[in-house]
């Protein structure tokens, strides 16, 4: 049962328009509606603030601003999870970033409140704020500590000695733009209060930090506050934590004495949700003339909001990728008057390994070395810079095989040799690794008279699959079909996990589930006869308990190979056909596990070729605030593209042998992208995303 | 055609109109201001129509008016006078789902869901343009008689409908399914 290609269990439901999102739940009756009303500065104070026009407007109920707002908790930066901590909203005239709430004006239609929130006239003392991250790049800093409380440098061996000495040298700077989520579903919320109870509808990653989060910023007991998450629009790290939609709802709903429900539109979301920071990388590879690299250097800068600290690890998995004698990598921070950085789909990995994977390839022209035979021959034999035996290391596994299946023996060796038709064809590939992680999770399970197993915790499903492997997992536990399985996630009361973040939700669920089943099924053994209801629980702790986490490094590999064919006059773009091939341990569903590997490799094109969010430096608005101008990928855009997942099972990451894959997939996609751009025309561009007036210039000239 | 009658008045009423939806007549009060979307989902409560950006630019509020697809969210309701409306609640139900509904399943066409009422939709709309011989982008000869929905005819015509999850390879292969009358 475990592995196989089972259905969405939720799939009928969500096919048939009957999965209730955030936004549409109608079981506490109809509800008022709020709109946000947003800064238009990027920096300063509000001077003047006048809300009678909107008060007057009809259908209006109420208008909420700074001066009228309750108080709040301040948040706790001493808390390392920012989505745990407090979040004030309306707290005072101050305005930090652009778009920041200056107002929410709540009316009895949705209509009604839009219209309203236009008419709340704001006038500001602006103040001169740094949005220009190119231009603020010496005001860097080092933070204490990366995210996921990684170290923010790391070195072995005498870097600038191995590099100065190497033969061949690599050394280049790469930026990337401000990338966001943007999933499907915007943030949206639904506060009903119940006397001093407090349940709101979200669309939430990990209910127990938003719980966290809400309880401390309104003041009140953490039992009070129910949050419902049944169903998620996408997440991709932008729902790890609640924003201002729930906290909004929350004092409006409290204050109307009805339920409030506050989406964000489109638009607000580029100034609301954390962006993934913009980086600046330097990459710096020294080897020797048979490609084995004696240094690998990794320095990045990325901007992070001043208070709300937040560095990607991004040159985290350089420090596992390859052997070399000699290392450096180091992370700094330059503040920037913008909202704070959040996690987006593979925080640190996916800018990081643009950056390396690149770099890599840079290498193997230099050295005239096949790119896949360069990273075989740095394969290392234990983690080089923690120096423990990796658990379950096949990225050479995923190198060979891809290799194989894709053709790569056909690529052109040399740049911009390949025509066909008015195309330039280039071939490039590029390796993946990510970090697993394990978080604590509890799960319940019981089952009753009607031999129903009903599973519970506030894990949560952003359609990551969740509901279907932990029904597999437990009809596998118990021995019972899917159909006598009922899977209940989404609900704050259940038992606490870690949710669904870091690609470690199904996890950590699952292996919680397994134990509970395992338990469960002793107690029927010794129930003796006596059929009734029975329960029991499961649990995992988190990797920092566990012994094996500290005894081997424990990742996931791929390799991504990549066509494109790039118009020899107008040098567009065109993903032509990809392929990754992954070793995850053991996949806990076929069918979902290859959805989110080619979900991930998506992102991976569109990093390389498409996203950015760019930045007006007068006032530090994102220009491009819509999905028109923020070009997220198309079906068009994605002709050919599969995910191969070899058997497999790690052993050292827990009993079930599986680890996480959600983000795999975008690990080093986009640098295969970027590579066969190369390859294609014999243009390397550095600053992502490659776009065609990157390339055009550098384009060789057709022959007549 | 109509079966029952249903009347949902707003609270900010202005305009009444009459349409009929899921085969299901209604006759609606409502502010000029509400989309044909807004109307779906916050009076009828048929929520399987989504927002995705309110401005036409993700496909997620796809429904078919009088058989054709079109961004719910673009339109005012009150322009709907007499239409008849399919949305993805009027396609099939969780126990009977339409043919496509099923392809998406067992394709694994989506997975957080968000965007699936509108691909599926848009997809119904895009079959029966290709059945009226309409070209596309992706059309190498547009006077041809008939349309053959390769892959390519099929990315470029589902291209209105952004699935952020990127199921994009198994959406093409779930309306394959049904083009090529594969039923499972
Ligand atoms: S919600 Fe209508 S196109 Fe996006
Ligand atoms: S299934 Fe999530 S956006 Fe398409």
């Amino acid at each position: 049962m475990i592995g196989q290609a089972l259905n969405r269990v939720d799939g009928p439901l969500k096919v048939g328009g009957r999965a209730a999102y955030a936004y549409e739940h109608w079981e506490a009756g109809q509800p008022l509606y709020g709109f946000i009303a947003g800064a238009t500065i990027g920096k300063g104070r509000i001077t003047k603030i006048d809300i009678a026009r909107a008060e007057r407007s009809p259908g209006v109920r109420l208008v909420l601003t700074h001066r009228n707002a309750p108080e709040q908790n301040a948040p706790d930066f001493s808390i390392t999870s920012q989505y745990s901590r407090a979040f004030p909203v309306l707290n005072g005239p101050e305005i930090h970033y652009y778009g920041e709430p200056v107002a929410l004006v709540v009316a009895e239609t949705f209509e009604q409140a839009r219209a309203a929130a236009r008419l709340v006239d704001v006038e500001y003392a602006a103040e001169a704020g740094h949005y220009d991250f190119a231009a603020r790049q010496n005001n860097a800093y080092a933070p204490k500590k990366v995210n996921a409380g990684l170290p923010t440098d790391s070195a072995v061996g005498d870097f600038d000695a191995g590099f100065a000495g190497a033969a061949v040298k690599v050394d280049q700077r790469y930026s990337t733009p401000y990338y966001f989520s943007q999933a499907m579903e915007p943030h949206a919320a639904m506060a009903v209060w119940n006397g001093d109870d407090l349940t709101i509808y979200v669309t939430d990653q990990i209910l127990a930090e938003g719980r966290t989060c809400v309880a401390s910023t309104l003041r009140i007991d953490l039992q009070r506050v129910h949050l419902i998450s049944p169903y998620i629009g996408g997440g991709f790290g932008s729902k790890l934590g609640l924003h201002h939609e729930a906290i909004l709802a929350a004092l409006a709903a409290r204050e109307v004495k009805q339920p409030v429900k506050v989406a964000m539109t489109r638009q607000q979301i580029f100034h609301l949700v954390g962006p993934r920071p913009t980086t600046s990388q330097r990459v710096r590879l020294g080897a020797g003339k048979d490609g084995r690299l004696v240094a690998i250097g990794h320095d990045v800068t990325m901007y992070t909001n001043p208070e709300w600290e937040y560095a990607e690890q991004t040159a985290a998995t350089t420090r596992s990728l390859y052997a070399a004698p000699n290392r450096l990598t180091r992370h700094r921070l330059t503040p920037l008057d913008r909202q704070r950085g959040e996690d987006v789909r593979a925080p640190g990995e996916a800018p990081g390994l643009l950056a390396v994977e690149s770099a890599m390839d840079e290498l193997a022209y230099a050295l005239g070395i096949d790119p896949v035979e360069l990273r075989i021959r740095n394969e290392p034999a234990r983690d080089p810079e923690r120096d423990v035996p990796f658990s379950d290391r096949r990225l050479v596994e995923c190198l060979r095989e891809g290799a194989r299946r894709f053709g790569w023996e056909e690529r052109p060796v040399s740049p911009a040799s390949r025509r066909d038709g008015r195309w330039l064809v280039g071939y490039g590939m590029a390796a993946a690794i990510r970090m697993h992680f394990q978080g604590t999770a509890k799960v319940r399970v019981r089952i009753g008279r009607d031999g129903i197993a009903v599973v519970q915790s506030d894990m949560t499903d952003l359609g990551t699959g969740t509901y279907t492997i932990l029904t597999q997992v437990a009809a596998d536990a118990l021995g019972l079909p899917i159909e006598r399985v009922r899977i209940e996630i989404g609900k704050s009361d259940f038992p606490e996990s870690s949710g669904s973040g870091g690609s470690w939700g199904a996890a950590n669920s699952s292996i919680a589930l397994h134990r509970a089943c395992k338990a469960l099924r002793e107690k029927i053994e010794h129930s003796a006869g006596e059929p009734g209801d029975l329960e029991a629980e499961g649990e995992v702790a988190g990797m920092w308990k566990e012994p094996a986490y500290q005894a081997y490094s424990i990742h996931t590999y791929g390799a991504h190979f990549a066509e494109v064919g790039v118009d020899a006059d107008t040098a567009e773009i065109r993903l032509r056909r990809m392929l990754g091939v992954f070793a995850v341990g053991r996949a806990l569903n076929a069918k979902t596990t290859r959805s989110q590997l080619i979900g991930g490799m998506t992102w991976g094109v569109s990093a390389a070729l498409h996203e950015e969010a760019v930045v007006d430096t007068r006032t530090g608005a994102f220009v491009n605030r819509d999905l028109a101008e923020y070009l997220v990928p198309v079906n068009a855009d994605i002709p050919d593209l599969d995910a191969i997942v070899l058997d497999g099972f790690d052993d050292k990451a827990n009993v079930l042998g599986a680890k996480g894959l959600g983000e795999l997939g975008i690990c080093g996609a986009g640098a295969a992208v970027a590579n066969a751009v190369f390859n294609a025309t014999g243009v390397r561009v550095r600053d992502f995303p490659i776009t065609l007036d990157k390339v055009l210039p550098g384009l060789p000239l057709a022959e007549a | 055609m109509a079966v029952s009658s249903n009347d949902v008045k707003m609270k900010s009423a202005g305009i009444g109109i009459a349409l009929t939806v899921n085969g299901r007549a209604h006759r609606l009060e409502l502010d000029p201001r509400t989309s044909l979307l807004d109307a779906l989902r916050e009076l009828l409560h048929l929520t399987g129509a989504k927002k995705g950006c309110d401005h036409g630019q993700c496909g997620a509020c796809t429904v078919l008016v009088n058989g054709r697809r079109i961004n719910s969210c673009l339109t005012l309701a009150v322009m709907h006078e007499d239409d008849d409306i399919v949305t993805i609640e009027g396609l099939g139900k969780p126990e009977a789902l339409h043919p496509l509904q099923a392809a998406f399943v067992e394709r694994d066409a989506f997975q957080c869901g968000y965007c699936t009422p509108g691909q599926i939709c848009s997809a119904i709309g895009m079959l029966a343009e290709a059945r009226a011989g309409w070209p596309s982008h992706a059309t190498v000869d547009v006077a041809a008689e008939g349309t053959t929905l390769t892959g390519a005819e099929i990315r470029e015509r589902m291209s209105g409908n952004i699935c952020r999850c990127a199921a994009y390879p198994n959406i093409v292969a779930a309306i394959r399914d049904i083009v090529e009358g594969v039923h499972r």
